[in-house]
């Protein structure tokens, strides 16, 4: 590294604190199950911690369903299911549309709540999270209405009981996503928050109280894999809507053989970002920062491959080295942090074991240096050079803040190295060149490509993915069909 | 006068554009005629020959593999009546292929389209192939139930390795001979007879095919081949024999989308 860029890096403005206020969170010492529009005792779950990772200090205690609960929540929706697909479309609409204005409404406490249970920064749930969470029940409220413009069908109607599992890395947001299109096609939802951020979603249960959704339209079912895998495997469930693992994935569909079932999967992913020569190098560091230490990298779409061309490798490394020591490690719930806290220990343990598998298989390890929490669970953002590309932080999803870096020479060797994974999630390109841009996405085998940005989100754009990264789209009119049967 | 003797046709496999036998040196027999029973190792070459295949049909434009499509249409219309299966068979099977022909460019703006993102981007889904389909053909009718499943995955520029009819194979077979001469470059289709579950499931199994169709109503064989899928997270679409132009088409977009990604790409404005 050149001695130029470490003078430069040497001054370091410090930030006076700015920690955002708890007492905006009207958090009950205990949740129930959210069953029939009320909240009940578990029949045979049973009540479990939930925790702050930054400081692992209890929230509260929610109930995780058990076997029986599943099957009771199943029946109660089975009963509210014809009366929602019966409800005239714009009625339907209307409810969509009240939630949306809810989460907008307390979009502060749900924030805060967000980043206490989870550990995302403030200013990522403020800004991404809960926003977008709202913004997608907008976006599907208003296609209750014209659900067969949006598949080019003349009749189309609901599923029924559709079954919901939401991963831990966007908990209200992830909950949007599978909740508003199931309800505007007219189905009724169990939705199974993570085992470690439930409580934003039965958040989104009171707002389901307060906008008077028909009970039973929305069942809200906390628990662990044990409750996901009774979800899957319950009779009387219609469709199943996942998002989380591979390797979880990979259970559900096999757990569904033969029954007919319906699935979509949005699963892992490697995804790379092709840095070329031609690109502007200081926004295209910035691109990288925001692609793999984006909520600590606990992203699905994660640019954890980093593609850089040889003739810049150098320069854009020393650049990305120096930005990466402007990120500010520490309390998520101030304001000014940029990397908060891993979303719990056993996700940490992941992450450092991989680590140490790049470091024994010969890569090159650089974690900047910072001072990390005595509580709590912390990775410092990471850096890997001489990665080869069969390494296994080169091809497998480590789901943290640690990016590794390989080169190419030629855009066909970018493309071949890119679309060298059993994943196809999403990539990113950095170039100023159009007609080159266009070209090497439409080469890229991944479900999203973004050119000279990364992680935009949009409730109108389809997301999902191609390969091992699972099958079905969530968002836009492509959305719509995995809820929804085509009668003609 | 002397009787002339009839020259019998040597059924072969069809395996990237080369009429071969089955590597394994087995034969079955059907309707007085031996045919190759393919094994595992065939299903594993006719699937790395599509692969190859794979990159440059996709490549093509939409509208030259439109007239492709057309183009087997005509060939299957003027070789059908010689396929030993019924006039009618043949006369949907074509309309099948001419219906699905015209696809190929209708498809990007009908399942994708640009999308209004609060953000200064142009944000467009466009349908891209899925890849490498694995077909699963009925026993019957054994041209038109081959025909309703390659069309769509050809239409949405997949590449395929079909599984014929177990029962009456032959006109599977000859349908290569159509194809042949209607520019479907090699290893786009491939087409195997045999004994379906041994060969369905290796097509399930193995790892570089994206989707498996499976249209043999084989209610025992379905399952595994669900299971098989779910190792590499392929995606799968079962459904009953197609037995009508109806069948075949009314479906049309779901059959389309079964084989289809959605990409979505985001492109700067401005910045």
């Amino acid at each position: 590294m050149s001695s130029s860029v470490e003078t430069r890096t040497s001054i370091v403005w410090d930030y006076a604190p700015a920690p955002e206020s708890v007492d905006h969170v009207r958090l009950k010492d205990r949740y129930g199950l959210f069953v029939d529009g009320e909240f009940r005792d578990p029949i045979d779950g049973r009540y479990v911690s939930t925790i702050n990772p930054a400081t692992e200090d209890r929230l509260a205690d929610v109930a995780f369903g058990g076997p029986e609960d599943v099957t009771a929540a199943i029946q109660t929706a089975r009963s509210a299911a014809p009366k929602w697909a019966a409800l005239a479309d714009l009625e339907r609409a209307k409810y969509l549309f009240r939630i949306a204005r809810l989460i907008q409404e307390r979009s502060r406490e749900l924030a805060v709540l967000e980043t206490m249970d989870g550990g995302k920064p403030l200013r990522e749930s403020r800004d991404t999270d809960i926003p977008l969470a709202a913004a997608h029940f907008f976006h599907y409220a208003g296609w209750t209405d014209k659900l067969h413009y949006g598949v080019n069908a003349r009749e189309v109607e609901p599923l029924g009981v559709v079954g919901q599992i939401v991963p831990w890395n966007f908990p209200l947001l992830m909950a949007a996503w599978k909740l508003a299109p199931a309800l505007a096609c007219g189905n009724v939802a169990i939705l199974k928050p993570a085992e470690t951020t439930p409580l934003t979603a039965l958040l989104l249960a009171e707002i389901c109280q307060e906008a008077e959704l028909p009970p039973g339209v929305v069942t809200i079912l906390p628990g662990d894999g044990a409750t996901g895998a009774a979800l899957v495997r319950a009779d009387g469930i219609d469709k199943i809507a996942f998002t989380g693992s591979t390797a979880v994935g990979r259970d559900i569909q096999a757990a569904l053989a033969g029954t007919g079932t319906p699935v979509t999967l949005e699963l892992g992913g490697k995804s790379a970002n092709v840095v070329f020569e031609d690109a502007a190098l200081d926004q295209a560091v910035e691109g990288i920062v925001n692609g793999i230490f984006f909520n600590q990298g606990h992203v699905c779409c994660a640019g954890s491959r980093l593609l850089v061309q040889e003739s810049v490798r150098d320069e854009v490394i020393a650049k990305l080295w120096q930005r990466m020591h402007r990120l500010r490690l520490g309390d998520p719930l101030d304001k000014n942090t940029d990397v908060g806290a891993i979303n719990s220990a056993e996700q940490l343990e992941r992450i450092e074991m991989l680590v140490a598998a790049g470091v024994q298989e010969g890569a090159s390890r650089r974690t900047i240096e910072c001072e990390l929490p005595e509580r709590g669970y912390w990775f410092a953002p990471t850096l890997f050079t001489d990665v080869s590309p069969a390494h296994r932080i080169a091809v497998e999803e480590i789901f943290g803040p640690v990016v590794s870096v390989l080169t190419f020479r030629t855009q066909a060797e970018a493309i071949e190295k890119a679309n060298n994974s059993r994943y196809g999630l999403a990539a990113g390109i950095w170039t100023d060149k159009g007609s080159k841009a266009f070209e090497v996405a439409r080469a890229l085998k991944a479900g999203v490509v973004w050119q000279n940005t990364y992680n935009h989100f949009d409730p109108t754009a389809a997301f999902g993915g191609y390969k091992e990264s699972g099958f079905g789209r969530e968002g836009g009119p492509a959305g719509l069909r995995p809820y929804l049967r085509v009668v003609r | 006068m002397a009787r002339r003797l009839a020259v019998r046709k040597t059924y072969k496999l069809w395996i990237g554009g080369a009429f071969v036998r089955s590597e394994s040196g087995r034969y079955d027999e059907a309707q007085g005629f031996n045919f190759p029973r393919a094994s595992r190792k065939d299903v594993r070459d006719a699937v790395a020959a599509a692969r190859k295949a794979a990159e440059p049909w996709a490549a093509r434009t939409a509208y030259n593999r439109g007239q492709i499509l057309y183009r087997a249409a005509e060939a299957l219309e003027s070789r059908g009546a010689v396929m030993g299966v019924p006039p009618e068979e043949v006369a949907a099977a074509v309309d099948v292929l001419v219906h699905y022909a015209g696809w190929t460019d209708k498809l990007a703006p009908v399942l994708g389209g640009v999308n209004p993102v609060a953000a200064p981007f142009l944000s467009f889904s466009l349908p891209e192939p899925t890849g490498v389909v694995g077909i699963v053909a009925p026993d019957a009718p054994p041209l038109l139930g081959l025909i309703a499943e390659l069309s769509p995955a050809l239409a949405g520029a997949n590449v395929c390795v079909a599984i014929l009819s177990e029962n009456n194979p032959l006109p599977g077979l000859d349908l290569a001979e159509a194809l042949g001469v209607a520019d479907v470059p090699p290893g786009v289709v491939n087409l195997l007879s045999g004994r379906r579950r041994e060969l369905a499931s290796a097509v399930a199994a193995h790892r570089d095919l994206n989707a498996i169709v499976d249209a043999a109503g084989d209610r025992e064989l379905s399952p595994e081949l669900d299971r098989l899928a779910a190792e590499t997270i392929k995606r799968v679409r079962h459904g009953d024999p197609a037995t009508s132009y109806e069948d075949a088409t009314s479906d049309a977009l779901e059959r389309l989308n079964a084989v289809t990604e959605l990409k979505t790409a985001w492109h700067p404005v401005g910045a």
